[in-house]
């Protein structure tokens, strides 16, 4: 490797000197390495992070540059928290969290539990299952949409050819009562993967001695796995419904492709409701007051259930 | 295998189990079959009832995505010269006439650049971020490992709005800059995090010997470390790529043309007189083969990495 | 320092005219993606040819036209140089600078106003409105009308059918009422071995479709923004008995009339449930009428148009656009150019020619106008009543509430309509109190 500016340069300088210029201390390297990302960090994550608990206490709008600014104190917080409008979204976040979590831990842990039985070809259909989770969900949604038409729909013409139901007779993305579950679903055949490869990573964890002792002890198989599978894979599996339910709680390209929110505000979830209030209606400061509350719920929430697990973890 | 073993499964139950992966399987890959078909599909066939599986395959969505078109009066088109190429041929089936290129080429090659430059920067940062937090006693280093990460819990649409006004202010809007600069600064959280993983898997004595045999800490690290970690530095870098691929928010919030991608694009796509659910589903196959081929063929590290990034923590 | 960069910009563009307006620039011009907007690159091919500039557009359909487009001006984006925007945009664009304010232009290169249709002038370029501060050109007139199946209407069979059953001859409604009870009959009838369906109605939730429906009914019975104009004062004026039928009339409509899983659906839903032969009327914006005449299937003798019918006066939604300069644009001289050579009698005339509607008077008081096009005499017609939304510069915040209220109400079920317009003026009321109007 005779061609690195540094080595010839290295070559070509007395060994003391060159120690000095090359070999800096491992402190000065430290910072050198760390500090790019830093910067980066603090531009872009920190400094806006700090502009925006700033801005929830004014009334200032974006779209509106020459209009005064005005300090409004907490006006923005009390109103979010007392605004009736902003729980019905935060019950419609809360049906998608509750039911997209249910449905994947479900799925995906059987799914795991039989990936593990070691089938012939199992990491090829495996890879299949987790296709859906790594292409854009905003792409693949706006199709969905395609696959949800009354009548020239796949989906409804699928769910017709088993039921025998006529496939224009339900509306999933445009009826109160199914718009709900059509979020439900796309978001299940998306994350469901995810969730599996958890399971299996944490089946894979679990050394074989243990079973082979249990079937000494003549334990049945259910007892075996209520009693060796399921607190084994117990921490994996809370890790992954840590991240679906963080994932899922910040859903935006896939619910705004598939409902857009509607109908009515059914489906309206805490992120196109924010990006209304900031994007649409361009009150900023508003706006902002909602991002941070967001924040402190996400943190909050995600800093107990880190604790709880790793009580569970400690077991 | 020869013997009795407790935990491998009899093949009555491999089979019953291979059987019921393989019907799930089967129906999480029917939309992305039906995407890829769509495509081939001409616009009466895409919306005939019942779905059509069998038909006469067209290029017409795919022409559709790389042309706009115009109406013209069926007397007008008499007068046209006779179509030059296959592509004005099938326009003009249609009583249409092409009026230029579409966007989408643009906005694919937007994706490109901003993919492909944020994941180098990230990977670049991350690479030596991970190395100092892998190696190097640095103040604080937990806390700041846990706010690096934390950064990924704010819903996109809150970050969105300072980044907003911020690049107002420094002329960053719908600029390729703007886009691999908050993308990097999106991927470099998970990026520290998983290559600090890979790093500390190198065991230490590599670089101590280099050390003894004169070799800089830079030396031991890009001819030492670097090459160590050269699988883990590229399953990392798909997965910062895949994340700028696939990102929708931030691209729909902060770019309107000159720098938009395609994944707010390829939703806008719309035919002459009526949605062109075929010129879509084109779109989404090219948009979205690239990704399901690096997946098949790098399986292993891209399997690995999802779940180490997820368990290590 | 907004504002003096601003000044600074509507100066260089006012005295800089011949400066640099030499140079061959690369114009990017911004509109909706619509039929409309395919005559336009057409008819500036004329403009290229002419003035050496060239020509670029950035077409976005219409559901993320308004959330790209005045997201691209609230960046201060250089994107559009040209902006062909949505009549509602006029006060916030004003106001907020994004538009290059066009009064000393116009007087410079002998532009009158008085030239083009009032109604267009003060929906399209004025701000605050009705007072000759002018931030736009009116580009293009529009209204919200309907068409039907002509060739359905005139069958025997179906026309005995309807005098069997309301005592009445089929034909264009001359009420509101009569119009919901033509779909209805032809709700769920088979014609031609299919089922077909009333009408298609906008019902769509995500940008502007559903109020610009809404308002197609609202207006007809006598609905007001303000109790008085300017005022702000609406209490019992948009919540009033009038306005609760109208939407109940609306709600009726959509439940009874129109095909199955139009849930969201805005103009190109329109275009595709009647082009699909699957309905017998449909509203949309008139801008598509020159399109649907001449669909081969559908178009020519089997298709006719009519305005918005009354029911306690006349009234129709307004749409159309002004063309404005983008304030940020670096090349406002071209940009300026373009609109000169725009605002031309004879380019208006081909603009017409083409598809698209002039707003000038030479065009529109030609005394041939009227037999051009089937839907030309239609089309003034619907201008001389034509009612727009708030053009405040919070009217996405109102637009916003009443899609909201609307789509709650009507698609989603909810509430009441009183309940719906109560909850309406409590929001707006919220807004104008924020914007220190009230």
């Amino acid at each position: 490797m005779p061609s690195n500016p540094i080595d010839s340069a290295a070559r070509a300088t007395p060994e003391p000197v060159a120690r000095k210029i090359r070999g800096l201390s491992d402190r000065a390297i430290a910072w050198l390495f760390v500090a790019p990302t830093i910067f980066l960090l603090l531009a872009i994550n920190i400094f806006p992070l700090i502009w925006t608990i700033r801005l929830s206490f004014t009334n200032f709008r974006a779209n509106r540059p020459n209009r005064e600014v005005e300090w409004v104190g907490l006006r923005n917080y009390e109103r979010i928290l007392t605004d009736s409008d902003i729980w019905l979204t935060m019950q419609a976040t809360a049906h998608f969290l509750f039911w997209t979590i249910f449905f994947q831990v479900l799925i995906g842990f059987t799914l795991a539990w039989l990936i593990n039985r070691k089938f012939r070809g199992n990491d090829l259909w495996t890879t299949i299952i987790v296709l859906p989770m790594m292409l854009s969900p905003a792409v693949v949604g706006n199709f969905w949409t395609f696959l949800y038409q009354p009548q020239i729909g796949l989906f409804n013409y699928v769910v017709s050819f088993f039921t025998g139901v006529d496939p224009s007779s339900f509306e999933m993305l445009g009826s109160v009562t199914l718009a709900p579950w059509s979020i439900v679903i796309v978001d299940t055949w998306m994350w469901t993967p995810f969730v599996m490869l958890i399971c299996l990573a944490g089946l894979r964890s679990i050394p074989d001695y243990i079973y082979e002792a249990a079937e000494i002890d003549r334990a049945s198989k259910l007892r075996q796995f209520f009693t060796i599978t399921l607190p084994m894979v117990l921490p994996f599996l809370m890790l992954a419904v840590l991240f679906r339910g963080i994932e899922n709680f910040k859903m935006f390209d896939l619910v705004v492709q598939l409902t857009g929110g509607g109908p009515g505000s059914i489906t309206e979830v805490t992120s196109i409701n924010l990006k209304r209030e900031a994007f649409e209606k361009w009150r900023t400061g508003y706006a902002s007051a909602y991002a941070i509350i967001l924040f402190v719920t996400v943190f909050g929430l995600a800093s107990i259930y880190v604790k709880a697990l790793n009580k569970v973890k400690q077991r | 295998m020869s013997g009795y073993s407790v935990t491998e499964p009899s093949p009555r139950q491999k089979w019953i189990a291979g059987a019921l992966v393989i019907g799930y399987a089967v129906i999480t890959i029917l939309p992305l079959v039906w995407i890829l078909i769509t495509g081939f599909k001409s616009p009466s066939d895409s919306i005939s009832y019942p779905p059509k599986v069998f038909f006469e395959p067209t290029l017409e969505g795919y022409v559709n995505l790389f042309t706009t078109r115009t109406r013209v009066s069926p007397e007008t088109l008499e007068s046209l010269p006779p179509p030059e190429t296959w592509y004005d041929e099938i326009v003009r089936r249609n009583d249409l006439v092409i009026a230029g290129p579409s966007r989408y080429g643009e906005r694919f090659l937007n994706s490109i650049v901003i993919g492909f430059g944020s994941t180098f920067l990230s990977i670049f940062l991350g690479t030596l971020a991970a190395y100092a937090f892998s190696r190097f006693k640095v103040p604080l280093k937990d806390d700041l490992l846990f706010f690096i990460l934390s950064t990924r819990m704010m819903p996109p649409i809150a970050v969105a709005i300072p980044i907003f006004l911020m690049f107002r202010q420094l002329g960053l809007s719908d600029t390729h800059l703007g886009m691999i600069l908050l993308y990097t600064a999106v991927n470099i959280s998970l990026a520290v995090w998983l290559l600090k993983g890979f790093i500390d898997e190198i065991p230490l004595e590599y670089e101590e010997a280099a050390l003894i045999d004169g070799y800089t800490r830079f030396q031991a690290f890009y001819k030492v470390v670097l090459p160590q970690a050269a699988t883990g530095i590229a399953s990392t870098a798909i997965f910062c790529l895949i994340f700028a691929w696939n990102e929708y928010a931030f691209a729909v919030l902060l770019t309107s043309g000159t720098a938009q991608t395609a994944p707010p694009f390829i939703p806008t796509i719309i035919g002459v007189g009526g949605q062109d659910w075929p010129a879509v589903a084109a779109g989404a196959t090219l948009f979205l083969l690239p990704v399901m081929v690096f997946t098949i063929l790098l399986r292993k590290h891209l399997l690995r990495g999802i779940t180490f990034g997820a368990v290590r923590k | 320092m907004r504002t003096a960069k601003y000044l600074a910009a509507t100066a260089l563009a006012v005295t800089g005219l011949g400066a640099s307006g030499a140079a061959a620039e690369d114009l990017t011009l911004c509109w909706a993606a619509w039929d409309p907007a395919n005559a336009l690159v057409e008819l500036s091919k004329e403009f290229e040819a002419e003035s050496g500039h060239s020509m670029n557009f950035e077409f976005v359909p219409w559901p993320n036209f308004a959330d790209r487009m005045l997201n691209e001006l609230n960046s201060g984006g250089k994107l559009c140089d040209l902006l062909i925007g949505d009549s509602q945009w006029i006060g916030g664009g004003a106001e907020s600078g994004h538009y290059v304010k066009l009064n000393d232009f116009f007087d410079a290169e002998g532009i009158s106003m008085d030239d083009f249709a009032p109604a267009t002038v003060y929906a399209y370029s004025t701000w605050p409105k009705g007072t000759p501060n002018y931030y736009a050109l009116p580009a293009m007139g529009d209204a919200n009308g309907w068409f039907y199946r002509k060739d359905w209407f005139s069958d025997p069979e179906i026309r005995a059918d309807f005098m069997a059953q309301t005592g009445r001859e089929l034909g264009e409604p001359k009420t509101q009422l009569e119009l919901l009870e033509i779909a209805q009959f032809f709700q769920g009838r088979e014609i031609d071995g299919n089922t077909v369906y009333g009408a298609a109605i906008f019902t769509e939730r995500g940008s502007e479709g559903i109020t610009m429906g809404v308002t197609g009914a609202l207006y007809p019975w006598g609905f007001k923004y303000e109790n008085t104009p300017g005022s702000y004062d609406m209490e019992g004026a948009v919540n009033s008995p009038e306005a609760i039928e109208a939407l109940e009339f609306y709600k009726e409509f959509y439940q009874t009339a129109t095909p199955p899983g139009y849930t969201n659906s805005y103009m190109g839903e329109s275009l595709d449930a009647f082009k699909s032969g699957q309905v017998a009327m449909a509203m949309n914006w008139f801008a598509f009428f020159p399109g649907l005449y001449a669909d081969p299937n559908t178009g020519g003798d089997k298709i006719d148009f009519f305005v918005n019918p009354p029911q306690n006066n006349e009234g129709s939604t307004l749409g159309g656009q002004g063309i404005s300069v983008v304030a940020y644009s670096d090349k406002q001289d071209a940009a300026l150019e373009y609109i000169k050579w725009f605002a031309q009698p004879s380019i208006q005339q081909k603009w017409w020619d083409l598809g698209g509607y002039s707003a000038h008077n030479a065009v529109l008081n030609d005394p041939g106008f009227k037999d051009s096009a089937p839907f030309a005499g239609d089309f003034l017609e619907a201008m001389a009543n034509v009612q727009d939304f708030w053009q405040e510069p919070a009217y996405a915040e109102l637009l916003l509430a009443m899609q909201k209220r609307l789509h709650d109400y009507i698609v989603a079920d909810q509430g009441t309509a009183k309940e719906a317009l109560d909850k309406l003026v409590e929001d707006w009321t919220e807004v104008f109190e924020d914007e220190g109007k009230l």
